[in-house]
């Protein structure tokens, strides 16, 4: 089972162990998923395969309670790819190299745990380990207001997980069973209405915060803004995931009653961040900030989906988490490596890049090109299906947000391809930009790497969308219907 | 009168005899071997005396007049535990000119508050209780006081004095009136008769503001930041974690069971002090510059937090309650520690500005006391996330949409209180300074009492044992 310790804490050349440790895990996470796939094909519908249950607090019924279904499985692959990724795009970190690495495996296994965990008090726990050492990445190797932004991202954070925590205290409490698993309360699913309205709100927004729900999201450019790269690349690719991923499983799963009653409060907040975080970006000077606000827009697609409350929506909204996922990386891996050599992430200072750094101006092209759903990558094939699911919906509100989000993809074009446009094609504004150099060979390594899935992705999504439908046909299945 | 009965207050005979050899030893030991022939004594006393309480049954005495349940046994273990560490780390300090030649009083004053200590969380009766209350205070004002060429010293006894004498006059007026009202003191039989009345509710509410003072919940807490700032560093982690812990475990267990009749009323009441003892804490805390002083006002915060478990008045409540002043005092004596060893090779002072940069020069020790302070933020893996969540858990129990309520400001108040044990993170790594603190060798004893708690901070949340002991000790 994938558990998180796999490194060595006494490291000298962290370098390697942390190459070899991320591409274990890499190698690891792929094992799980065609293990995954071949235990499904050979006829296991459990919901949880690989589960597993240790009795760990026994007074209060808390147990270390571990399993995938489909949606962790692909959680677990993004998360693999992005540490292993992130590894390359940090070669070069300095000062205190081993330290960051420390502080970014705490964080990892923070996230690993997380998605495995299927226990209400072992899920938060991980929870609030990948988010603390946020706070010492950002603040220590960040870059600009650093102190700042690494001092809200946390304390917005953590209000959220306190708001998380009163909703779990709620659940046990109330569920009649006293327990803390969250397929025995789903399957059980005792909660009286009434409690379910009250605690969903707290529950909802706790994890929204970290999805960057709108208007809980303003932690989330400056935080990305200043971060190191691959804390940027971690972060905008898997932990704003968790938010969404605790939606799905806890709010939604374990509230269902008030997950279709209030469910129109939280579109339309949806609704807005989709639209708002695209128009924001189009404003934005600093390259970093765009991508935030591009997150902002995308991650609010991720909850407007699972809101949407259909199957075909649902495996839109985790697809669109997992190709998000990739294509945020790739893009703030290609940012730090930009800014790594110009000292400079202003669009107005930047200009002609293609013909000094080809390769990182290609590559930057690419991930544009995927991030406004070109056909042939995953945000095409994302975003596809969220919108068809939501269209399911055949009353005139779910009509119009679907609509209102879908005009998101406008302005996307429109911001990222004035971005392109203005720091790729014009004119060389600083001379001393023709001296720099392209990619090294650890950069265009991750590089490659991140665009091989993204296309990877976009042209072969059968498999992904079948593993992921299959696994939100029980949560669905709770959810009263309209 | 049958002096066997003796025989049942092991714990205490054994501290008592322990309290004598330290200072018949006190007495013969002369010459340059003494410091060191001294610690080792009183520390393996200290720990002997933790095997002693760790075996110790439930007992009774002088017709319940002792009545040390399991749960106490299990709590005086937690208390010697905190005496032993504030004795080891404590070292680097009475090494110094001042303090050397009374190294033997600071420890024989250690054992007799602890004595006190002990009485207070095993007695059954009233005046037994306060016959321990006094036993841990009057000790506890000479400790404050010990460093007695440091004007901040004496302010700070002064004033632990005066509000000791206070809060027990107020104490003793409440016991009054619940003897005027039940006939009785004897805590079965005040339960068994106690009925809500003005004169009882009356002798409730002193009885709580003259425990409230041990705690320093707010409204009673005006003394604690000039006592914590004045007193010598070991024994301001000594008066916040130990006395503390011992004075939250007595509010509870008499709250719950003797008044366990007028549950309605002090419920209430605690929902009040700690609603305001939590958030006017950390509003004071963002504030502080001086360390000892910021550690004032997040011991006050963190004493709300201690007695929200007594809210829940269920079954969760007090192994709660125990755990979380077990954690706390690995995680407090931890930052205690540093900041004591800091100040002793330092310049002296214990201003926030002395730490920063202080990852540059000392990276273990920051690292150490980055470590604690999660601890006390309340963020997992480290110890005091569990505490914190099994408290929260203990009062939900209780059910009503006030404890939620109040559970709810308090886990907003979790907020604020990350953010200022951020900032002393911040100073450590973030700050730039021209000048930091030297690098520093730490002594022997210093590197155990941090290498204890730093244990402590990283095995009580994930070993679930050491909750599972906790829990079997109060169910008997």
């Amino acid at each position: 089972m994938l558990l998180g310790l796999w490194i060595a804490r006494n490291v000298n050349q962290v370098r390697g162990v942390m190459v070899a440790g991320s591409s274990c895990l890499l190698a690891m996470s792929i094992w799980l998923t065609l293990h995954f796939i071949s235990e499904r094909a050979g006829g296991n519908t459990e919901e949880m395969i690989l589960h597993a249950s240790t009795a760990w607090f026994p007074a209060l019924h808390i147990n270390y309670e571990v399993g995938v279904d489909g949606i962790s499985v692909v959680m677990l692959l993004l998360s693999s790819i992005i540490v292993f990724t992130g590894t390359f795009a940090s070669w070069k970190l300095k000062p205190l190299t081993k330290e960051f690495f420390m502080w970014f495996t705490l964080l990892s296994t923070g996230v690993y745990g997380f998605f495995i965990s299927i226990d209400l008090f072992t899920m938060f726990m991980f929870y609030e380990v990948a988010l603390i050492p946020m706070y010492l990445l950002i603040g220590f190797w960040g870059s600009g207001r650093k102190e700042y932004a690494a001092m809200k991202l946390t304390l917005m954070l953590m209000g959220g997980s306190a708001l998380i925590i009163l909703g779990l205290v709620g659940i046990y409490f109330f569920n009649g069973a006293s327990t803390m698993s969250i397929l025995e309360i789903a399957h059980n699913n005792h909660i009286p209405a009434a409690v379910q309205n009250v605690l969903f709100p707290f529950v909802f927004i706790g994890f929204g915060v970290l999805g960057a729900l709108f208007p809980f999201h303003t932690w989330s450019p400056i935080g990305h803004g200043c971060a190191p790269t691959s804390v940027s690349m971690l972060h905008a690719g898997v932990l704003m995931k968790l938010g969404g991923y605790g939606c799905f499983r806890i709010a939604m799963f374990l509230l269902p009653q008030a997950a279709n009653d209030l469910a129109w409060i939280f579109l339309i907040l949806t609704t807005i961040s989709v639209v708002y975080g695209a128009f924001s970006a189009c404003v934005q000077t600093d390259l970093k900030f765009i991508n935030a606000y591009s997150s902002v827009s995308h991650c609010g697609l991720v909850l407007f989906a699972l809101l949407m409350m259909t199957k075909v929506s649902c495996t839109g909204a985790i697809l669109q988490m997992l190709s998000h996922g990739l294509m945020t990386a790739l893009f703030f891996a290609l940012i730090g490596m930009i800014y790594g050599r110009t000292h400079t992430r202003d669009i107005r200072e930047l200009g002609g890049l293609m013909k000094i750094m080809p390769f990182l101006s290609v590559g930057y092209v690419i991930a544009g090109l995927a991030n406004l759903g070109l056909p042939g990558f995953s945000g095409f094939i994302a975003e596809m299906t969220i919108f068809n699911g939501s269209f399911e919906n055949a009353d005139t509100f779910h009509r119009c947000c679907t609509v209102i989000a879908i005009t998101s993809i406008v302005v996307t074009a429109v911001y990222i391809l004035r971005t392109v446009g203005f720091i790729l094609f014009e004119k060389v504004k600083n001379p001393h930009f023709e001296e720099l150099t392209d990619a090294t060979w650890d950069e265009r390594f991750a590089v490659c790497c991140l665009i091989f899935c993204v296309a990877g992705l976009g042209s072969f999504p059968i498999w992904a969308s079948h593993v992921i439908s299959d696994a939100v046909v029980p949560i669905l299945s709770v959810i009263p219907t309209l | 009168m049958d002096y066997s009965q003796f025989f049942n207050m092991i714990p205490e005979a054994g501290l008592m005899a322990a309290l004598v050899i330290v200072f018949l030893a006190d007495l013969i030991l002369k010459g340059e071997k003494k410091h060191t022939t001294l610690s080792l004594l009183t520390g393996l006393l200290l720990v002997a005396q933790i095997a002693v309480c760790f075996t110790a049954e439930p007992a009774e005495a002088f017709a319940g007049l002792y009545t040390a349940t399991a749960a106490a046994q299990v709590m005086k273990v937690i208390l010697t535990a905190g005496a032993f560490i504030v004795v080891v780390m404590a070292q680097s300090w009475l090494e110094q000119k001042d303090v050397q030649n009374k190294e033997g009083e600071f420890y024989e004053l250690i054992i007799s508050t602890l004595l006190g200590m002990y009485m207070m969380i095993s007695s059954g009766h009233f005046l037994m209780f306060f016959l321990g209350l006094e036993m841990a205070s009057v000790p506890m004002a000479c400790l404050v006081a010990f460093d007695k060429f440091k004007k901040e010293s004496a302010e700070g006894a002064a004033k632990f004095v005066l509000t000791a004498t206070f809060s027990s006059g107020v104490m003793l007026y409440g016991i009054s009136f619940i003897y005027g009202a039940c006939g009785t003191l004897y805590f079965d039989d005040v339960m068994a008769q106690i009925t809500a009345t003005p004169l009882t509710i009356m002798g409730l509410v002193f009885f709580f503001s003259g425990l409230g003072f041990k705690i320093s919940l707010v409204p009673f807490h005006f003394w604690t930041a000039d006592t914590y700032q004045g007193a010598p560093t070991a024994v301001t982690g000594y008066l916040s974690v130990v006395s503390k812990g011992a004075a939250a475990f007595a509010l509870m267990t008499i709250l719950t069971k003797v008044f366990a009749p007028m549950v309605e009323y002090w419920e209430m009441l605690m929902y009040i002090v700690i609603v305001l003892t939590i958030t006017i804490a950390n509003l004071f805390a963002l504030r502080q510059t001086e360390l000892k002083r910021f550690m004032a006002f997040s011991s006050i915060s963190q004493a709300g937090y201690i007695m929200l478990a007594a809210v829940g008045n269920g079954a969760m409540g007090l192994p709660a309650l125990m755990y979380y002043v077990l954690i706390y005092v690995a995680a407090n004596m931890a930052v205690f520690t540093i900041i004591n060893v800091v100040e002793t090779r330092g310049k002296g002072n214990t201003e926030m500005s002395v730490f920063d940069g202080f990852y540059t020069t000392n990276p273990k020790l920051s690292f150490l006391m980055t470590l604690a302070l999660f601890s006390l933020a309340g963020i997992p893996p480290f110890a005091g996330m569990f505490c914190k969540f099994f408290v929260f858990m203990a009062a939900a129990e209780q059910g009503s949409n006030i404890a939620y309520a109040v559970v709810f400001l308090a886990l907003i108040n979790t907020v604020p209180s990350l953010y200022y044990y951020l900032k002393i993170v911040k100073c450590m790594y973030i700050n730039k300074t021209d000048a930091p603190l030297a690098p520093f060798k730490s002594d022997c004893a210093t590197r155990t009492a941090l290498a204890l708690c730093t244990a402590g901070v990283l095995l009580f949340g994930v070993c679930s044992c050491v909750y599972g002991w906790l829990v079997a000790a109060t169910a008997m």
